[in-house]
């Protein structure tokens, strides 16, 4: 009884409390949860150079600018809301300021945070590449690019920093005229970095070469392809373990056609 | 006492407080190296960061590993809030709060004095919103209150310079002014929720003399954590609490002299 008395309240009490609590808890929670969550999914935001991968980097990023300081550009920005990206991180937009690729990629130099990683834009040697960087990648809008008509364009394939490897020109006989050709700008998704400096300085209203994050863009093939005539992609061959070898196989091959096994057996 | 030593912590607070984001812009603008950065994470004086131990926390909840350069910004910040000055950077950093005051001032002026007729709400809410940012970084995998602070909000829009959000302001402007007195800062914010909460042992303290307090309660209707000042009219002491932000509002407006700062 005396310990009752002390504790003041009961334990019915206690437990009304801890679940109002939590119910006001969630009351407040679920609307702030909604407003994060749509604000996270931003998915064809283009994160500077050097960038984790979109889900690491909304995670990591502490949202401090100094990235965006360091751009002699102005390229980067700070999110605001209602931005396409994440409330205060970091992201460009190719078609105002692309990213004209420094060499010394002062913002991935700035990142207190790693969420711009040095490894990413580097080369084995630890001096920093901006090549190597994955901001996204370049895609055509092949029904309203120019080049595509007939009519020459080539201002994409000009602006690129990376002339004639991420950008080629394919040429063709213009078939309309039968006396042309045309010449027809084409992405190498392996080399393109994703810069935007095609997206920057094509002629069109509304750019017809854009870029895209890479999440996007690109597709994906499963490993069991392998391309058979690229010695280097065959040699993933050799790691893996369902490497039969001819001889240990038991039987015959006719045998095994004519193993009608279960087949036949209607159980 | 001249009118102007009645605000001259006041004056010295909006000072510190204009003075910060001025280098904060100006590192943007023209590159200073004094304080870059804003007030998640500075680096200063192009050496070392300062990182605010809350978006830290948050940060780790989403289970991200921080460097050591965030790791020594945080240690700093809590060594010298939680242990020397107490809750300070929401008096003499914050740019929200110079808002919250103008609408507890308002209210003073008479726009709203009386009590709250429409909500109440504890003073241990910051607490729990603490508790459900750092729950809903976990879950949602992104620091969750960072994405509605509007401190982050206000503060990158007046440094990067794409303008203050007139309508996170304002909400709050009109909370504090006709819904509840001191609301936001008060009784809402994590942020000062966060240092209230690590603040309790620091050096620097408001000290009452109760011998010279004539219980005028001059101090209490300019406090905007009022609860903190407890012991005035009763018995002389320090102001203990780490709710307190040693905004020294309290000792300028005091007529008898009966409150001043004091440093261990």
């Amino acid at each position: 009884m005396e310990n009752k008395d002390s504790s003041k309240i009961s334990r019915g009490d206690l437990l009304k409390g801890l679940v109002k609590k939590g119910g006001l808890m969630m009351l407040g929670g679920l609307p702030w949860a909604a407003y994060v969550e749509e604000n996270k999914e931003e998915e064809f935001v283009l994160r500077p150079p050097g960038a984790v991968d979109e889900k690491k980097f909304v995670e990591s990023c502490i949202k401090c600018g100094i990235c965006v300081e360091e751009c002699p550009y102005d390229t980067l920005k700070l999110a605001k809301p209602g931005d396409d990206a994440l409330t205060g991180t970091p992201f460009f937009t190719p078609r105002d300021i692309p990213c004209y690729m420094c060499t010394d990629i002062p913002c991935v130099e700035a990142c207190p945070t790693d969420s711009l990683l040095k490894d990413l834009v580097s080369d084995d040697n630890d001096k920093y590449n901006i090549e190597k960087a994955e901001m996204g990648v370049a895609v055509i809008d092949r029904k309203n690019c120019l080049a595509y008509w007939g009519i020459r364009c080539d201002a994409c394939y000009r602006a690129c920093p990376l002339l004639d490897e991420a950008i080629v020109l394919n040429f063709e006989r213009n078939k309309r005229t039968g006396k042309h050709a045309m010449m027809k700008p084409e992405v190498n998704a392996d080399i393109c970095t994703g810069c935007g400096m095609c997206e920057h300085a094509c002629i069109t209203e509304k750019a017809s070469i854009f870029v895209l994050p890479r999440e996007k863009a690109l597709g994906k093939v499963n490993d069991d392809y392998i391309k058979g005539w690229d010695k280097e992609d065959e040699s993933r061959l050799d790691s893996t373990n369902i490497y039969i070898d001819k001889n240990q196989v038991e039987k015959s091959t006719l045998d095994y056609l004519n193993d009608t096994g279960s087949l036949l057996n209607d159980e | 006492m001249s009118n102007l030593s009645k605000y001259r912590f006041l004056l010295l607070r909006r000072i510190v407080q204009v003075t910060i984001l001025v280098l904060f812009w100006g590192a943007n603008r023209y590159g200073w190296k004094v304080l870059a950065g804003n007030l998640s994470t500075a680096k200063v004086l192009d050496s070392f960061y300062l990182a605010d131990p809350l978006a830290v926390l948050q940060i780790l909840a989403t289970g991200t590993i921080i460097t050591l350069d965030i790791l020594i910004g945080v240690l700093i910040i809590v060594f010298f809030y939680g242990l020397i000055t107490g809750r300070i950077f929401c008096s003499w950093v914050c740019p929200v709060n110079i808002v919250t005051d103008s609408a507890a001032w308002l209210r003073k002026k008479g726009y709203r004095e009386k009590g709250n007729k429409y909500l109440k709400l504890s003073r241990s809410t910051r607490y729990y919103v603490l508790v459900l940012a750092l729950i809903l970084s976990l879950i949602l995998g992104v620091a969750a209150y960072e994405v509605i602070n509007p401190i982050g909000i206000t503060v990158r829009g007046i440094v990067f310079g794409f303008g203050v959000s007139a309508t996170v302001l304002l909400l709050i402007f009109l909370f504090d002014l006709l819904v509840l007195k001191n609301g936001f800062c008060g009784h809402i914010c994590p942020v000062g929720g966060f240092y209230s909460l690590i603040s309790k042992f620091r050096l620097l303290k408001v000290h009452l003399e109760n011998d010279k307090c004539t219980s005028c309660m001059d101090c209490k209707t300019v406090c905007p954590e009022v609860q903190v000042l407890g012991i005035v009219g009763k018995k002389s002491g320090d102001i203990s609490q780490g709710a307190c932000t040693n905004c020294g509002r309290c000792i300028e407006v005091c007529e008898d002299d009966a409150l001043r700062f004091k440093f261990f």
